[in-house]
């Protein structure tokens, strides 16, 4: 992979960054596509077939579905939004601040704005390749009826980046990782929960259910829900990237902002 | 050059004076005029003025805190100018950083290489930064390992390498794009003495090759050793600005003796009697220094003036001097 971004890359100069991290990346794949495939069976099997048993049971379908097939796409968009922030936390801070690999790149001419872009790219790349393994899986598990589920992939990416943008220029603009952890559980796993991942927002409290409909999460969850299930509408996909689209031009405007800041002060 | 970077290469691009400053005279890189840098309220360059030519070896000589390496930043266009003119390779870095700094070789302050990869991983990574072609990369990657003298550690990662040895690697990749000219922000800080004279002499060959060097440092000994010319800054400004030779013939003599006493009531009984010798006296912190032309000829004199040392040290007067006499203080206070 890192060989077909390097003839991109002469054209587009932030994708030499994208490159950086294609090539440190080839070092361990291993383990990276060890854990893409692991971690939807693990969820589908805990998630899908365990629970989904019990619920299907009882209930007979959730909105309708069964509920591997409900939970699947939702599972899906959750785990691109925690890839995501995996990725935006702890990486940002060693590039920006305790190993500078950023400033490496800075120093050459390439620009701050390149050198957040690239990045971003990145783990739209990685989140990319999550999903389509998890979507692999999940449809070898009976758990995407449609084939309109392949656009599952790019909208979980979608949904991952816009939740990365903004949180790579959060955790560039840290002195230090004290409230990364906190992001994790005050943002990152209510967010997991609640976001119509396990079940419809409409099981929320009544003070809730619009709070939920904020998060950039329900919206890829619809996105995904909709494509694995055959059942998104156009108006309704229209509205939901252009919000997605929206968090990342904001994150987008924060990132550039706070990476010339950090790299060129 | 058998087994060293060539300093201009096709891609290095054109030589300076090409570009869009105009009044530089072609064999100046860099030019700074009443160049000063704010940030907030706090001034850490404070209108400095400084040429470098091509092919010299130019130090910024300071404690630290003197703006060293805001300034080294500015020049590397990783810092905005906020007053003055600055032009580096005849170019304006508000309006053509990217386009300078793909000219240049920026050693940092401390090395950012990436520790989990392999030393070859590392320049392969650096030259695409450049968008320079594989084959490219492969070949010149090759030149420099030898260069840093680290062709037997070519696949082991970085992390186990000595100080040493990540500092010269980290040279080696700032060379990756045959730049013109190299910065270097203290580039010996923290080596052992070993690893400090194998650096100096790698350093040599660079500018042997004719590539233009910019260092700072706070070692005096680095200055005189590798600089043609420097500048000495304390607190953002510059305050002398020569060879070490003429810095050391314009501010100290050629000799200096160095006193040392048992005790400090030792040391300030002594001053007044000194003070008879009728040369320059200069007390610190541990010792007095007594400037003179005739180090052998002033000991001699100490005995009948009444002054018992418990040391007495005849040195050639240093840069250390120059800096104590422009500032009032030692370069590491």
């Amino acid at each position: 992979m890192s060989d077909a971004l390097s003839s991109l890359a002469d054209a587009v100069p932030l994708l030499r960054v994208t490159e950086r991290e294609a090539r440190t990346w080839r070092r361990f794949w291993r383990t990276y596509a060890l854990s893409g495939v692991l971690v939807p069976l693990l969820f589908l099997g805990a998630l899908g077939l365990g629970l989904g048993g019990l619920v299907d049971e009882n209930r007979s379908s959730v909105e309708g579905f069964e509920y591997l097939v409900f939970v699947a796409p939702g599972i899906m968009a959750a785990t691109a939004l925690q890839a995501a922030a995996g990725d935006t936390l702890w990486p940002v801070m060693v590039n920006m601040k305790w190993m500078r690999g950023f400033h490496a790149a800075a120093a050459t001419s390439l620009s701050p704005a390149e050198v957040y872009g690239g990045y971003l790219v990145w783990v739209g790349l990685r989140i990319a390749m999550n999903a389509a393994m998890f979507l692999t899986v999940a449809a070898l598990l009976g758990g995407v009826p449609s084939p309109w589920g392949v656009l599952a992939v790019p909208f979980a990416t979608l949904g991952g980046l816009a939740f990365a943008s903004p949180l790579a220029a959060y955790s560039a603009a840290q002195d230090s990782d004290v409230s990364f952890p906190i992001v994790f559980r005050l943002v990152v796993v209510p967010m997991f929960l609640f976001s119509g991942t396990f079940f419809p927002v409409s099981q929320l409290p009544d003070g809730l259910e619009p709070v939920a409909r904020l998060t950039p999460l329900w919206h890829a969850v619809e996105l995904c829900r909709g494509a694995t299930t055959g059942t998104l509408g156009l108006v309704e996909a229209v509205v939901h990237v252009a919000v997605l689209a929206a968090f990342v031009a904001a994150g987008a405007w924060f990132g550039v902002r706070t990476f010339r800041e950090r790299l060129a002060p | 050059m058998p087994e060293s970077p060539s300093p201009t290469s096709p891609t290095a691009g054109p030589t300076a004076g090409d570009g869009a400053g105009g009044e530089l005279d072609g064999t100046t890189l860099v030019r700074a005029k009443a160049l000063t840098k704010r940030f907030g309220d706090f001034v850490a360059v404070d209108g400095v003025d400084f040429g470098v030519r091509r092919g010299e070896v130019f130090g910024f000589l300071g404690p630290n805190g003197a703006g060293k390496t805001t300034v080294m930043r500015m020049i590397a266009c990783v810092s905005p100018v906020t007053d003055g003119d600055l032009s580096v390779l005849g170019m304006d870095p508000r309006h053509q950083g990217s386009e300078i700094r793909s000219r240049l070789g920026v050693v940092p302050q401390d090395d950012n290489l990436d520790t989990e990869l392999t030393v070859w991983d590392n320049l392969v990574i650096y030259g695409r930064y450049f968008g320079l072609p594989l084959r490219v990369i492969r070949e010149r990657a090759a030149e420099l390992l030898a260069f840093a003298r680290l062709d037997d550690r070519r696949d082991s990662r970085v992390d186990p390498l000595s100080g040493g040895m990540k500092r010269r690697l980290t040279i080696a990749r700032s060379l990756i794009n045959s730049p013109e000219l190299v910065l270097l922000d203290e580039p010996t800080t923290g080596l052992d003495p070993q690893a400090r004279h194998l650096l100096w002499e790698r350093l040599y060959r660079l500018k042997r090759e004719g590539v233009t060097l910019v260092l700072t440092t706070h070692y005096m000994d680095e200055a005189e050793q590798l600089c043609d010319r420097l500048v000495i800054m304390d607190q953002g400004r510059i305050v002398a600005e020569g060879s070490p030779r003429q810095l050391i013939e314009r501010y100290c003599t050629r000799e200096v003796v160095e006193l040392r006493f048992d005790t400090p009531e030792e040391q300030d009984a002594a001053l007044p009697r000194l003070a008879g010798l009728d040369e320059r006296v200069e007390p610190v912190a541990d010792r007095v220094l007594v400037y003179t032309a005739q180090g052998d000829e002033t000991v001699a004199r100490l005995g009948p003036a009444g002054v018992h040392a418990d040391s007495v040290l005849v040195r050639r007067g240093s840069l250390e001097d120059v800096f104590l006499h422009l500032t009032g203080r030692t370069l590491d206070e």
